[in-house]
């Protein structure tokens, strides 16, 4: 009996440390190790013929180095400042157009429901990358959106909006939108009409019924949606680098140059391991958020 | 008795796998850079499997190649990075035994590449090509005048000329290593200087130039060169000349011209090599000796428009390929050229950075 309880609490934390905490460390040693011109490309590598001792001879040739040249440039704690600027921003804007959408559908009659939300996952059958190469033709200065606008006459000139930020913001917005629906989506069906119903008995107006009613009884779902848009848009790489311009600051761009650019694996490890540091404490917040919120339900 | 079964079942499909895998040949070459009936005809001749894959920067190559186990059989690679992949050790040398068609390699190439692989040891020349200026003739001279310097590199490093064709569109290439030697180059410098003081020299001259340049990027020139929406791009001869093509089959009024800057323009190779773990170098050097093939390497160059390391390859090419001087230039040009080197990780990084500075002021 003990035995099962301990497997099924095994599986898991096997599951974590398979997935997470293995990768992780792998991570960190690489973020200690020094540059090299070998394959792979740093130093020291673990020999396993040599057993205890070669682990030893490795960790001792481990050294933080490559953190104390991060903290020397200012190039990487603006790209950090700048990504949390964007994430911020565009998480803002998802939640102004995702909850509407929303508790549009939460409140279409019951057999619209299913479409609508189909609706909503429908884009996700389209690889992530032909939807943001495709935002290019939407956005350039020959684009649909500028040639229409002037089709209109609401502007003589094409808007510059493709490779500046105010791009990267529509493309992390309209692709993370969904991410900001579901889960708003799914505590405003739960959400008892019946209480809104003895709001307005009581004289209350419907505005002031959805502050104090409708709003606060789905912040669960509107704090799960805006960690699932916030946590991937702050190492969002992507988007910065097919609709941004060349002065777009953004940490997942600076961490490919590492990788790539200067074949630094070490100093690219080390930028990830910091950008994991900052990301865990709103994992953690959400893991609460989450854990609050299965309690509340129960 | 089953397990026994089942065994033997796995063993025979392994090694049935193992026998399809040796059939197989896995190149990897840049994308949009042979002719691909060559492809088939390869495996007509041959009675290889190919698998033909490609990729549009040398830093992604390298990192497959770096991170060991790539797959493939032959990778094309450009002379900088070679060298310093056969510094760490990620391809395996040539055998020449193999190699029946290697006389008809150009000699005048090899001696050039011989910096980058010495005595030839772990590849063979594919194409060349140089590094320079397209630009759209009819709008550059309606900005700049009849005599706008289009052959000069003052056209795009002084200031006064880019801040009147900053209306029109310029476009440079996301590529340090292909900018720094051309902007050093300009100034009268070494342009394959190492030095972090002389590399420092070329900053205020690309930060100059800065404001009035619209991307960096090192394949959307292609298509915004020829339908117009740039007017000038730095960039490779033989993606500037298919835009040229674009133009003209498009017939939209836009002309394009390159022109390898009169101070000298970068010289680079494309160079076909085995990787160490190759899975199959019987069918790598098959490979090879195919593209060296002077009837071969002739078809691949008619249709991408770049110069081979072939000689024998020279009498079958068209007109319009050996006798344009963007695609060969003549002996005169030939000599301005310019190579550079590999820079070490210490002068990367400094060069990456110091990119990442002129792009975005940080």
């Amino acid at each position: 009996m003990n035995w099962r309880r301990i497997s099924l609490i095994a599986v898991p934390y096997l599951w974590l440390a398979a997935l997470f905490l293995v990768p992780f460390l792998i991570v960190f040693k690489i973020s200690l190790s020094d540059i090299a011109l070998s394959i792979p490309p740093y130093t020291p590598t673990l020999d396993l013929s040599e057993g205890w001792s070669g682990l030893r001879n490795m960790i001792s040739q481990l050294d933080f180095e490559n953190f104390e040249f991060l903290a020397d440039d200012d190039l990487y704690w603006k790209s950090y400042l700048s990504s949390l600027q964007i994430a911020l921003i565009s998480t803002f804007f998802c939640l102004l157009v995702g909850f509407p959408i929303a508790y549009g559908m939460a409140n279409a009659p019951q057999e619209w429901q299913p479409t609508l939300m189909l609706l909503v996952i429908l884009p996700f059958w389209t690889s992530f990358l032909i939807r943001v190469y495709s935002l290019i033709g939407l956005l350039s200065n020959e684009g649909m959106i500028n040639q229409f606008l002037m089709w209109l006459g609401l502007i003589n000139e094409p808007l510059t909006i493709l490779n500046t930020n105010y791009a990267v913001y529509i493309g992390i917005v309209y692709t993370y939108c969904p991410f900001m629906i579901l889960p708003i989506y799914a505590t405003l069906i739960k959400l008892d009409g019946s209480l809104l119903e003895a709001a307005e008995d009581l004289g209350c107006s419907r505005t002031e019924a959805f502050w104090r009613i409708t709003v606060p009884l789905s912040k669960a779902g509107i704090i799960a949606g805006c960690f699932l848009v916030f946590i991937p848009a702050l190492g969002e790489f992507v988007i910065p680098s097919l609709l941004g311009g060349s002065d777009t600051l953004m940490i997942g761009k600076v961490l490919f140059e590492e990788f790539f650019s200067n074949r630094d694996w070490p100093v690219a490890s080390a930028v990830a391991v910091i950008l994991l540091l900052i990301l865990i404490i709103p994992i953690v917040m959400y893991q609460r958020n989450e854990q609050r919120r299965i309690e509340a339900e129960q | 008795m089953f397990k026994v079964k089942k065994s033997a079942v796995l063993a025979a499909a392994v090694a049935t796998a193992g026998a399809g895998w040796a059939q197989e040949v896995r190149v990897y070459n840049w994308s949009d850079y042979i002719d691909e009936d060559l492809l088939t005809k390869f495996e007509e001749e041959t009675g290889f499997e190919l698998i033909y894959d490609v990729f549009d920067s040398n830093e992604v190559l390298e990192t497959k190649m770096l991170a060991g186990g790539s797959g493939y059989d032959v990778v094309v690679p450009s002379g900088t990075f070679l060298q310093r992949q056969i510094a760490a050790g990620a391809f395996q040398p040539l055998d020449m035994s193999k190699l029946e068609n290697a006389g008809n390699l150009w000699d005048v190439v090899q001696a050039r590449t011989e910096t980058y692989d010495p005595g030839g040891q772990y590849s063979i020349n594919y194409m060349w090509g140089t590094t320079g200026i397209g630009v759209n003739v009819g709008k550059v001279t309606e900005l700049l005048g009849e005599d706008a310097p289009i052959g000069s590199l003052d056209l795009v490093f002084n200031p006064e000329n880019m801040e009147k064709l900053a209306e029109c569109g310029v476009h440079f290439l996301d590529a340090p290593a292909e900018m720094i030697p051309a902007a050093l180059q300009y100034i009268g410098e070494d342009p394959d200087s190492k030095d972090e003081d002389v590399l420092a020299l070329a900053e205020p001259v690309l930060a100059a130039v800065r404001p009035y340049v619209q991307k960096f990027h090192s394949s959307e020139y292609i298509s915004a060169l020829a339908n117009g929406e740039i007017c000038v791009a730095f960039g490779w001869s033989g993606d500037i000349l298919q835009s040229r093509d674009r133009a003209d089959e498009a017939d939209n009024g836009v002309e394009i011209a390159y022109n390898a800057p009169s101070e000298g323009a970068l010289m680079w190779f494309d160079q076909m090599a085995i990787p160490v773990d190759a899975p199959n170098p019987e069918g790598a050097h098959a490979f090879l000796d195919f593209i060296m093939d002077a009837e071969n390497m002739a078809a691949a160059s008619n249709y991408v428009y770049y110069a081979n390391g072939n000689v024998a390859s020279q009498p079958l090419l068209e007109e319009d390929v050996i006798g344009d001087p963007a695609i060969y230039p003549d002996a005169e040009t030939l000599e301005t050229l310019y190579t550079t080197t590999p820079y070490d990780a210490r002068a990367q990084r400094f060069v990456t950075r110091m990119w990442t500075r002129i792009k975005s002021g940080t």
